[in-house]
């Protein structure tokens, strides 16, 4: 029996076809992936995104061990209601996870990790925790909602007028009665990420389509943080790579004295890998796992796809690290070598073309 | 879910039309466009290429993935839908207007065995 959020009987009354998605029934899409992709790009959508999985990490050592915990350094967190991305890896600084922790009090954390890892991250984070005064807790009674888009913000506002959310910065959060409200999202758009009991889900999500929010599916999510240059776990990296190979090393900090789990296995290890952009210079779609062949030796496509925005195929791949942007590399694309143009990520941010 | 009855069927989610030269005019029926998702890229065989039964002679790529498209029966492809190149969503909106490829069939090639509209949904449950 699939796993349903509180928004299943909404999606099925809204036309969505449904899916399988690590244990989870939701909507792939509700007529048109692209239309909604586009509607996210020039105007607003939402995402059910309940599947993903709030823990709370409180106690008096709750910020010394999630120092410890996360490749990323909390000490970043200055300000209550910031967030900060980062992974947590293995003693391999294999990266077991990617995730989002907000800084709430000096005693409290919230984490929001991948649905599909959840119950291993909260299993691993439990065999790190001996030594810490700090409790961890599944958060299984909120409901999650994207919504996304320049006009993103406006739809937000309306409904919450009271809440302080007009001049919210990226990467900031506000307590407002019954929601948690952060500015963050995997879209590359400006917008908000809210976090709501289970039982006000579907009223806010009527509310969102009344003043034109599109809902959209995984289908749209997918493309839209593929342009945006956005991972995807267990795609994109997972416990066999490190953070550094996996276009991430802007999310380890390596800097301060602080050790974190990995950190030996990152030091001792010279990087051979890089996660690039690629742009199909040919009719076609590059697709996850297809090879690609560099002057330098053989890489691998992690995600690929359409990209509606640019109206190309684009895709991330893992090739040698002496491979240069605005090389030109083949992918191995159903028996025929396509030429692929090597570009920085991300492809689009904000709605402007960057390659 | 629409089935024209003037049209034959594959198991495979082709329909076939059969021109008054014998010809045959071949597309994907709107189950498989919808199992599809949206569709981006069309690639397209050979004007001239012989295809036996079955044979896959198309890719279909939606933005989700690739999938093929096959020769209902044995034959010669004589015209392919060119202008799929630029509105491969007309394969979305307008499935049974937006053909792949016209195809001679081969002497001794039939049609009899292909479904009938009824047929067809029952082969995809919507009987």
């Amino acid at each position: 029996m699939p796993k349903r959020t509180p928004l299943f009987e909404s999606h099925r009354a809204m036309g969505a076809k449904l899916v399988d998605f690590g244990g989870w029934e939701m909507p792939l899409h509700y007529g048109s992936q692209i239309d909604e992709h586009h509607a996210v790009r020039k105007h607003a959508g939402m995402f059910d995104v309940s599947h993903m999985r709030a823990v709370e990490i409180e106690g008096v050592d709750a910020a010394r061990f999630l120092r410890q915990l996360l490749a990323n350094n909390i000490d970043k967190l200055v300000t209550p209601g910031r967030a900060l991305y980062s992974c947590m890896l293995n003693a391999a600084a294999g990266v077991i996870d990617d995730l989002i922790v907000y800084y709430l009090t000096p005693t409290h954390f919230r984490l929001v990790v991948n649905a599909g890892t959840a119950d291993k991250d909260i299993a691993w984070m439990r065999t790190q925790c001996e030594g810490f005064e700090i409790e961890i807790t599944p958060r299984m009674d909120v409901a999650m909602v994207a919504v996304q888009g320049p006009e993103a913000r406006r739809a937000v506002c309306a409904h919450l007028p009271e809440a302080a959310l007009p001049a919210m910065l990226p990467f900031n959060s506000v307590t407002h009665g019954k929601y948690f409200i952060a500015c963050t999202g995997y879209t590359g758009e400006d917008g908000f990420e809210i976090m709501l009991p289970a039982a006000d889900a579907d009223a806010f999500w009527q509310a969102m389509h009344a003043v034109g929010v599109k809902p959209c599916g995984l289908g749209a999510r997918d493309t839209l943080r593929l342009e945006s240059g956005m991972n995807l776990y267990g795609q994109d990296m997972n416990e066999t790579t490190t953070p550094l190979e996996s276009g991430l090393a802007w999310t380890v900090e390596m800097k301060s004295a602080r050790d974190f789990i990995g950190k030996a296995a990152l030091l001792a290890n010279a990087q051979k890998m890089q996660l690039r952009g690629l742009v199909l210079k040919a009719p076609g779609v590059l697709r996850a796992h297809q090879r690609v062949v560099t002057a330098s030796g053989f890489g691998e496509i992690t995600s690929g796809s359409f990209a509606p925005t640019l109206n190309a195929s684009i895709a991330f791949a893992r090739i040698p690290a002496a491979v240069a942007v605005g090389d030109v590399v083949h992918a191995e694309v159903r028996g025929k070598a396509l030429e692929c143009k090597v570009v920085a990520l991300p492809f689009i941010r904000r709605g402007q073309i960057l390659v | 879910m629409s089935i024209p009855s003037e049209l034959k069927y594959t198991e495979s989610h082709e329909w076939i039309r059969t021109e008054a030269d014998g010809t045959l005019t071949i597309g994907i029926t709107h189950h498989a466009q919808d199992a599809l998702g949206d569709l981006v890229f069309i690639e397209l065989p050979e004007v001239g290429r012989t295809l036996d039964a079955k044979e896959a002679c198309v890719v279909l790529e939606s933005v989700k993935a690739a999938s093929d498209a096959y020769a209902p029966v044995a034959g010669e492809v004589i015209a392919v839908n060119a202008s799929l190149a630029d509105t491969p969503e007309s394969l979305n909106s307008a499935p049974y207007e937006a053909w792949l490829f016209k195809l001679k069939p081969a002497a001794g090639a039939s049609t009899a065995e292909l479904l009938d509209a009824a047929g067809y949904a029952a082969s995809i449950g919507a009987g």
